[in-house]
């Protein structure tokens, strides 16, 4: 039997804002323009919001402030914050929320202003007492600890790293709205400045301005909306530790549960998936993620993205905004695979749209490999 | 010498950094399964009993990953940052000093310093006898 949630929820409005620089635009302001645009495009009101879901980098209580900004009274408020993960963490609690009649509209936004704000990518300030000691630079130490480790177990290889990169170039150049545009060879990732070894930074995510939001209903309504509504088949999450000196194991994350858990509830295989959106933080990430969702068996990350099929055109769709690497990264990411998937699903995507995708996957990875959650997104035929 | 813990006073955290500053490396250990872990906590990762003691570390490990931190000279120049795989089974963040930051490559075996940094003492690695 089908699990209660699947097909219970859909998002039937998504919006973007001030995607790569906004000079002078805080992050509330970015996360209002985006949420106007959202509630606009579902022909819905502010007030209509009664559920508001959102994590910050900057805010403590970040559904309340978010809250405030917006002049709501939400009867749910829900502002876990899981790190990069937390956006597809709260579709899974908006759809409980919806499904139990907490509330009607459930909000999903996410904003940062870092870019032009703080000028540098902004991470927690909280001292980890056993790292900290070894001054580790976050979260780039973190990834290229198990860059290396991967390297050392699978033979991967730095070309085989810099492939990620230069696939995401050929999306964003499709991609108006993307960020970093133009030329970008393997070569040029090779000899870009190294960060943390084995990763320079091309090997990482742009450090970008930028909002999401999207709103979700209940599906019994979800038609009476303008666009076609996606719904959420599957959602899992996973946490196996918080630091990387705590991963169990540095080359499997926990995206080898959530992926497995999430695409059983969406009763879906590999074969039938049109479009894959994989939290891109560092190169290394969509191979590791790839391995542990099942796509490749575990080692084979780096050969499966080594023959160039992530490209346009390769015949592999994957993060095809350009992803964080060269679309948008405003700090926490995970919201815009969602809106991306949202937008290829509904057709809407340009000189970058796939033909006709139904089924889209959707992976968010939080702080240092630590938190994983994955949702399948699917139009009305797949239900 | 194994400290013992106990579920009243100074917790796990405060009785290892103080035997550290005593020159003594320790590691937690959990009667009920037998095994090590790190960093010290009251209840056992493996299988959530009570951590029964902070038992000597016998230092020797083997470097499980590695990276090499770039930064600018004015910055303190190239820092390396390695996993170490500790003998007793645990696995810690440190550095391997005494040798250049790249040199340092997974499988490496090394043995514990305890250095002191900005006036506290910090576990390092050099080369040595291994895990």
């Amino acid at each position: 039997m089908a699990h209660t949630l699947r097909g219970s929820a859909a998002i039937v409005g998504a919006g973007q804002a001030g995607i790569g620089e906004a000079p002078g635009r805080s992050h509330f302001d970015l996360i209002a323009d985006a949420t106007h645009a959202a509630l606009a495009e579902a022909g819905l009101k502010l007030s209509d919001v009664d559920g508001v879901f959102s994590a910050t980098m900057v805010n403590s209580m970040p559904a309340v402030s978010v809250a405030e900004y917006l002049g709501l009274r939400p009867k749910v408020t829900e502002g876990t914050n899981t790190g990069g993960s937390s956006f597809l963490a709260h579709m899974q609690w908006a759809a409980l929320a919806l499904q139990a009649g907490l509330c009607e509209v459930a909000l999903i936004t996410y904003g940062s202003n870092q870019k032009t704000g703080a000028g540098k990518f902004v991470t927690t300030s909280e001292v980890v007492p056993f790292e900290a000691p070894y001054k580790p630079r976050y979260p780039v130490s973190a990834y290229a600890l198990a860059a290396a480790r991967h390297m050392h177990e699978f033979g991967t290889t730095r070309e085989q790293l810099a492939e990620v990169a230069v696939a995401a170039r050929t999306w964003a150049n499709l991609n108006p709205e993307a960020y970093a545009r133009g030329p970008l060879t393997i070569e040029d990732v090779l000899k870009s400045r190294m960060l943390s070894d084995p990763l320079t930074v091309r090997d990482c995510c742009l450090v970008t301005d930028g909002a999401g939001a999207i709103v979700m209903v209940r599906a019994e309504r979800a038609k009476d909306f303008p666009k076609a509504p996606v719904y959420l088949l599957g959602v899992a999450a996973e946490n196996w530790h918080r630091w990387v000196s705590s991963m169990p194991d540095l080359t499997t994350s926990s995206a080898s549960r959530s992926g497995p858990r999430a695409m059983e509830m969406a009763g879906v295989g590999h074969a039938d998936l049109d479009l894959v959106m994989l939290y891109d933080a560092f190169t290394i990430t969509p191979i590791m993620f790839l391995e542990d969702l099942g796509f490749c068996p575990k080692g084979e990350g780096g050969r499966f993205v080594g023959d160039g099929k992530l490209r346009h055109g390769g015949g592999f769709p994957l993060n095809t905004n350009g992803g964080g690497l060269s679309c948008v990264h405003p700090g926490m990411y995970g919201l815009f695979l969602l809106i991306e998937a949202v937008r290829q699903l509904r057709g809407e995507c340009g000189a970058r749209q796939l033909d006709a995708p139904k089924l889209a996957l959707c992976h968010g990875n939080g702080g240092h490999w630590s938190s994983q959650v994955t949702a399948v997104l699917g139009l009305e035929e797949t239900l | 010498m194994t400290i013992e813990l106990t579920a009243e006073g100074p917790g796990p955290e405060r009785l290892w950094r103080d035997a550290l500053a005593a020159g003594r490396f320790t590691l937690p250990h959990c009667a009920a399964c037998g095994r090590h872990h790190f960093f010290p906590r009251v209840l056992c990762p493996h299988c959530g009993a009570r951590t029964t003691s902070l038992r000597p570390a016998s230092g020797r490990g083997t470097v499980h990953s590695t990276t090499v931190l770039r930064r600018r000279p004015e910055e303190g120049g190239d820092l390396n940052i390695a996993l170490i795989d500790l003998a007793e089974g645990a696995r810690m963040m440190s550095r391997v000093d005494g040798m250049a930051p790249t040199a340092v490559t997974i499988g490496l075996a090394v043995e514990a310093r305890i250095v002191t940094e900005d006036g506290a003492p910090v576990v390092v690695f050099v080369a040595g006898e291994g895990a």
